[in-house]
């Protein structure tokens, strides 16, 4: 049910810069979604249909989904490892002193008219 | 053919409500109103820990109470009920998540000239209320002890943009292999910074802590 919430802000801010860029219709807009973020990409993809068709501007625009791999650094073996194999502790070193480096965006990557 | 066109865009979907979210902050420092956004999964005993609360509190500052649980209004009028204090219902249209404009509206229906702390009693859902910055000065949750010491691992972003966990329904940690410390070393990984209090909403055990806890940054947000 999330995933309707963040198709409404995606809307939004489309129809923004379709607006500022003087453009009567959107054929596809790109997103960059990362692994561990808190959006299911087929979830979304049913939610932007559903609400996309509603408006004039995004009928029949389809929305793509470039996945973003998670990766994990750590601060004590200073190495990077993938987030969703292992977690918040280090393959490495077995340290918990570690940030996610990527892996949790929801980001509009780019419209296409 | 049509003419193909690519406009780069590459922004968050989240900027703009965390933008809408600096600028209410801003207004209730002018204001001098501390913004609390209460989060739980539904049922972990947010308004039971609200009234405890202010009744406590409401001698000594000034408290009025947001409710936005999707359903119905009985949170709002059990708050008004038991405490006397003003308390809102936000209709938010079965939306999971309350973000800063919905807030914003929210909050031109309290009179915030007599209001020193207003509580956003947000709606019961772990994942997205932890995405969108409603504004608060503070986010704090609520575990119940019910719902497993796990809950950390399960669910990173809520426990990472949180500064104060409550781990409520102490009282039934008999019946569930619930693990205090465990629990407490799960949420320091994922926010080292994070406060814990262990209360009891039911019997009020603990929750003096969180008073205090909550006059100390009510204080600080509207004399610094
Ligand atoms: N045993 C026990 N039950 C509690 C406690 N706090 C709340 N409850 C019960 O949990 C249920 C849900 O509480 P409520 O405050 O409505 O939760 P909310 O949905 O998060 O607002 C109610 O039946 C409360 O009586 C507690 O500390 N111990
Ligand atoms: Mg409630
Ligand atoms: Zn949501
Ligand atoms: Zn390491």
């Amino acid at each position: 049910m999330h995933e309707l919430g963040v198709v409404f802000y995606i809307i939004k801010d489309v129809k923004a810069v379709a607006e500022e860029n003087h453009v009567d219709h959107v054929s596809s807009v790109v997103m960059d979604i990362g692994e561990v973020s808190t959006v299911v990409p087929h979830l979304l993809t049913d939610c932007w249909r559903w609400a996309a068709d509603k408006e004039e501007m995004l009928k029949g625009c389809e929305l793509k989904i470039n996945t973003i791999p998670a990766v994990t650094y750590c601060d004590n073996c200073k190495k990077e490892y993938e987030t969703v194999k292992f977690g918040k502790t280090c393959p490495h070193c077995n340290s918990n002193n570690t940030w996610l480096l990527r892996g949790n965006e929801v980001e509009i990557n780019s419209i296409v008219v | 053919m049509e003419k193909v066109k690519v406009i780069e865009i590459k922004k968050s979907v989240f900027a703009e409500n965390d933008k809408d979210a600096d600028n209410l902050r801003k207004e209730l420092k002018t204001k001098g109103v501390y913004l609390l956004n209460l989060m739980s999964s539904p049922g972990s005993g947010k308004t039971t820990t609200l009234i405890q609360t202010i009744n406590r509190l409401k001698d000594k500052i000034r408290v009025a109470v947001m409710e936005a649980d999707i359903d119905s209004d009985v949170d709002a009028i059990k708050i008004k009920e038991a405490t006397g204090i003003p308390s809102i219902q936000l209709h938010t249209g079965g939306m999971c998540h309350l973000d800063a404009e919905m807030t914003r509206q929210g909050l031109d229906n309290v009179a915030l000239e007599d209001a020193d702390l207003v509580v956003l009693e947000n709606v019961g859902n772990l994942v997205c209320p932890a995405e969108f910055d409603t504004g608060a000065v503070r986010n704090a949750m609520i575990l119940s002890v019910p719902e497993g010491d796990d809950k950390p691992l399960k669910y990173p972003l809520m426990f990472s943009v949180c500064d104060l966990v409550l781990i409520n329904k102490i009282d039934v940690m008999p019946y569930f292999d619930f693990d205090l410390e465990r629990c407490k070393s799960y949420i320091h990984q994922r926010n080292p910074k994070a406060q814990v209090i262990p209360i009891c909403a039911k019997t009020g055990e603990g929750v003096e802590a969180f008073v205090q806890w909550l006059l100390t940054e009510v204080n600080a947000w509207k004399t610094n």
